[in-house]
C-alpha cells in the first residue's frame, strides 16, 4: 500500500503510520509543523520501514492547499492508493459554546475541511482505478448528547459525509472506511476525566489498519463501543434530556 | 489539547501514592511558567523517585515521547527520544542483531529512565551500569535551555544525570550504543548453592568467564542454610547454539486485583522458597540451557501488575550494595537481620557488582548487592530498613535511590560519598530546584 497520513506525527496516527511503515508500505506524512513532520519520518525510517517515507505540508485550515499535497504525495509515493486522516480538531464544549471563532474553526477543520479533501483524493483514485479512504470520525457523532454536541456535531457530519462517498464511490473502487473512536487515551484527550472502556492508540490502530486492508465500511475502536452506541442511539429523547453525559 | 489530569501516582512498590497533575505529551517540553516538575518515565523504580514532591505536584510522564530518531545498524547506535521504551528498543532491533547494552529486571521501563537511574543488569562485573554507553544526552534544564552533554561535553551535567534521578533537568533525547547479539536466545547454566561462602565464591567464579551472573537465595532460611539458592550463569547464543527463528512471545498472565495479606505469610513464603531451591537442587548441576531472552532477563514481565500480589498496602524493595572488602559477614549480617525479623519475602537477587562509575549519584560499586522485597506494614517495615542501613552504612555501602522509599536525608549523605559535587551541580544548573521528587524532599532535603 502507498497510504497518505494526516495526523500520521501525533497520537493514533503515529501508531498507525508507524504500522503501515513497518510491514513495508509506502507512508506520506502531511502536516503542518515541518520539524515534527521530519521526526517522525526519521522515526518510520530507522524502525525499518522498507517503502519510501516522505513528507509534505498541508494545513486543514487551508483547503486551497489541498490539490498541491496531495500532488506532493503522488509524487514521493508514485500514485497514492490510500488517504488516511487522523487529524482533527478538539476542545471542550465549554470553550466552543463560549467562542464562536473557535466553534467555527472546529466545525471547520472537522468537517469542511476533511470533507473536501477525501472528495479530492476519492476522485483522483477513482480515475486511477480505485483506492482507500479512511478519515477518523468519533462515536460523539452517533448521537448528539447536551454535553458535547458542537464537536459530536462536526463529526456527525464528517460520518454521514464518509457514508455517502462509500456509497458513490464504491461502483469505481473507491473504499471509505470511517473510524468511529470512543475515548482514546492520547495528548488530545489528556486531561478528561477517563471512562470506561477507554483504549490506547496502538491497539486503536491494529483495528483500523485491518478495516483498511478489508474495506470496512464502519470501524468503533474499541469495538465495544459499537453496542454502547447502539445502546445510546436507541435511548428516547425524554431520556436523553435528562441525562448529563 | 495536552491537559492535565489528576491522578494517583505510585512507584511500582505502591507506596507511598500521591495525587500528581499528569501530563503525558508528545513532544518533551517544559511549560513555561517555570513551576515545579518531576520527569517520570514507566514508574517502575519502586519508591518515591517518581512520586510528585507534594500532593497536586506536576509530574511530566514522558512514555508518549518515543520516536527513534537515528539508528547506524553498524555500529548499534541509538538516538531516541526519552519515552522509548526498553521492549521497543528489543521488539525493534534484536531482529537486527542488536541488544541493550545493560538491562533492568524488566523491559518496561523507558530509556530516559534507565538513564535518570543509572540501570544495572546481570552484566554489572563486567560492563558496568548503562551510562557506560550513553554517548549524548539532550537535557532541557530549569530555565528551559535544551542542553547538549556527553563525556566530553557539559561533562559535569552529564555525570550529574547519569543516575540522577530526574533532578538536573528533563532528559529527552538519549544516544546510546547498543551491544551485538547474534540471537535472542541465552545459554544459561543454573547451579544449587548451599550457603553464603559458596554463593558468593561461585559469583566470583562465574564473572571471570560469563557475561551474566546472578544468584537467588533463600532469604527465609537460617542457620546453615543462610545464604542457600541458586547460582545462574548466561550468554547470548551464538547464531549456531539458537534455535531456528527468534524466541517466542511468552505468554502473559495478569494479576487481576489486589492479594490478600495471608497470601505473603512467612509459613507460605519459606514454603515457596524451599519448594524453588529443590526445583533447582534436582537439576543436574551445570548443564546449560538454551532459553529465551524474555525469561532469562524479565521472568516477572510475563505477571502483569505482579506488583498487586502484595496486597493494598503494597511493598518496598530494599536493595543495597556493600563493598568488596566488607566480604561475606556484612552481607551475612543482613541476612541473618532478615530472615529474624521474617519479613522478607520472595527471593533476594544477589549480584558483584564490577567497579563504580564516575557519575556522582550512580549506585552500583565494586562488592555484592543485595535486593529483595518487604511487604509494607507500615512503622516496622520502615524500622528494618534503618536498622539494614545502619549495618550498610557500617560496611561502606549505600542503597538504590530507585528502589528507595524510607532511607533517611542523614542517612544518604552517610552512604554517598560524592553528594556534595553532585549538589554543587544542581544547583549550578537548577538553583530553585525546580525538579523535585517525594524522594528529593526526602533525601535532599527540598522543600516540597
Amino acid at each position: 500500500m502507498k497510504a497518505v497520513v494526516v495526523g500520521g506525527t501525533r497520537g493514533m496516527g503515529r501508531a498507525l503510520a508507524r504500522l503501515l511503515a513497518e510491514r513495508g508500505d509506502g507512508v506520506f506524512l502531511l502536516g503542518r509543523d515541518a520539524a515534527e513532520l521530519e521526526t517522525s519520518a526519521r522515526d518510520l525510517s530507522a524502525r525499518g520501514a522498507r517503502g519510501p517515507i516522505a513528507t509534505g505540508h498541508l494545513d486543514l485550515a487551508e483547503p486551497e492547499g489541498f490539490g498541491a499535497a496531495l500532488d506532493a504525495a503522488d509524487l514521493a509515493l508514485d500514485g497514492f492508493d490510500a488517504l488516511v486522516v487522523t487529524a482533527g480538531d478538539f476542545a471542550s464544549q465549554e470553550a466552543l459554546e463560549r467562542d464562536p471563532a473557535r466553534l467555527r474553526r472546529l466545525l471547520d477543520v472537522n468537517l469542511t475541511a476533511t470533507a473536501v479533501l477525501c472528495q479530492q483524493a476519492a476522485e483522483r483514485l477513482a480515475a486511477r482505478g480505485g483506492g482507500t479512504i479512511c478519515a477518523f470520525s468519533s462515536v460523539a457523532g452517533d448521537r448528539a448528547r447536551r454535553s458535547n454536541y458542537l464537536y459530536g456535531a462536526s463529526k456527525a457530519g464528517l460520518s454521514a459525509f464518509l457514508e455517502g462517498l462509500g456509497l458513490a464511490y464504491g461502483d469505481r473502487r473507491v473504499r471509505v472506511v470511517c473510524v468511529r473512536p470512543g475515548f482514546v487515551k492520547t495528548a488530545m484527550t489528556a486531561g478528561l476525566p477517563v471512562p470506561p472502556f477507554a483504549g490506547e492508540p496502538e491497539a486503536v490502530a491494529r483495528l483500523v489498519l485491518r478495516a483498511i486492508d478489508r474495506g470496512t465500511p464502519v470501524v468503533y475502536a474499541p469495538p465495544i463501543w459499537r453496542f454502547v452506541m447502539l445502546a445510546i442511539r436507541l435511548l428516547p429523547r425524554a431520556v436523553m434530556r435528562r441525562v448529563r453525559f | 489539547m495536552g491537559g492535565l489530569s489528576v491522578e494517583p501516582v505510585s512507584g511500582w512498590g505502591r507506596h507511598p501514592v500521591a495525587y500528581g497533575e499528569v501530563a503525558r505529551p508528545e513532544r518533551l517540553l517544559l511549560p513555561p511558567d517555570g513551576r515545579p516538575v518531576l520527569p517520570r518515565g514507566l514508574g517502575r523504580s519502586y519508591g518515591d523517585a517518581a512520586v510528585p514532591a507534594a500532593p497536586g505536584g506536576r509530574v511530566l510522564e514522558t512514555l508518549r515521547a518515543d520516536r527513534v530518531l537515528a539508528f547506524d545498524q553498524g555500529s548499534g547506535t541509538l538516538t531516541c527520544e526519552a519515552g522509548l521504551s526498553l521492549a521497543e528498543v528489543l521488539r525493534l532491533f534484536l531482529p537486527r542483531g542488536w541488544f541493550p547494552p545493560v538491562t533492568p529486571g524488566t523491559k518496561v521501563v523507558t530509556v530516559g529512565g534507565c538513564v535518570a537511574c543509572d540501570v544495572h543488569g546481570k552484566n554489572h562485573h563486567r560492563d558496568g551500569s548503562l551510562g557506560a554507553f550513553v554517548e549524548r544526552l539532550v537535557v532541557q534544564v530549569a530555565d528551559g535551555r535544551m542542553v547538549e552533554c556527553g563525556p566530553a561535553r557539559e561533562r559535569e551535567l552529564f555525570l550529574a544525570t547519569i543516575g540522577g534521578m530526574g533532578l538536573t533537568g528533563l532528559i529527552t533525547e538519549v544516544t546510546l550504543r547498543l551491544q551485538p547479539a547474534e540471537s535472542g536466545w541465552m545459554l544459561v547454566e543454573t547451579e544449587p548453592v548451599a550457603g553464603l561462602d559458596a554463593m558468593l565464591d561461585g559469583l566470583r567464579d562465574a564473572a571471570k568467564d560469563w557475561q551474566y551472573t546472578v544468584g537467588w537465595i533463600d532469604c527465609l532460611a537460617r542457620g546453615a542454610a543462610l545464604g542457600r539458592g541458586v547460582l545462574m550463569r548466561g550468554r547470548h547464543a551464538s547464531r549456531g547454539e539458537a534455535p531456528a527463528g527468534p524466541p517466542p512471545e511468552p505468554r502473559r498472565i495478569a494479576v487481576p486485583l489486589d492479594a490478600p495479606e495471608w497470601l505473603l505469610s512467612p509459613v507460605l513464603m519459606r514454603a515457596f522458597n524451599a519448594a524453588y531451591y529443590q526445583v533447582h537442587a534436582r537439576r543436574p548441576g551445570g548443564s546449560a540451557r538454551i532459553v529465551p531472552y524474555q525469561g532469562f532477563f524479565y521472568p516477572l514481565d510475563a505477571i502483569g501488575g505482579w506488583n498487586r500480589l502484595y496486597g493494598r498496602r503494597g511493598f518496598l524493595q530494599y536493595q543495597c550494595v556493600v563493598p568488596r572488602a566488607a566480604g561475606a559477614p556484612a552481607v551475612a549480617l543482613l541476612l541473618e537481620r532478615l530472615a529474624a525479623a521474617g519479613a522478607a519475602s520472595f527471593l533476594a537477587v544477589i549480584k558483584d557488582c564490577g567497579p563504580e562509575s564516575d557519575a556522582y549519584l550512580s549506585f552500583p560499586l565494586e562488592g555484592t548487592t543485595l535486593a529483595l522485597d518487604l511487604p509494607y506494614r507500615g512503622a516496622p517495615t520502615e524500622a528494618l530498613v534503618h536498622e539494614l542501613n545502619a549495618t550498610v552504612i557500617a560496611a561502606g555501602g549505600r542503597v538504590y535511590l530507585a528502589k528507595d522509599a524510607v532511607t533517611r536525608a542523614e542517612d544518604f549523605a552517610l552512604m554517598v560519598p560524592r553528594l556534595a559535587e553532585w549538589r554543587r551541580i544542581r544547583e549550578k544548573w537548577d538553583p530553585g530546584h525546580r525538579f523535585r521528587s517525594a524522594q528529593s524532599v526526602r533525601v535532599l532535603g527540598d522543600s516540597a
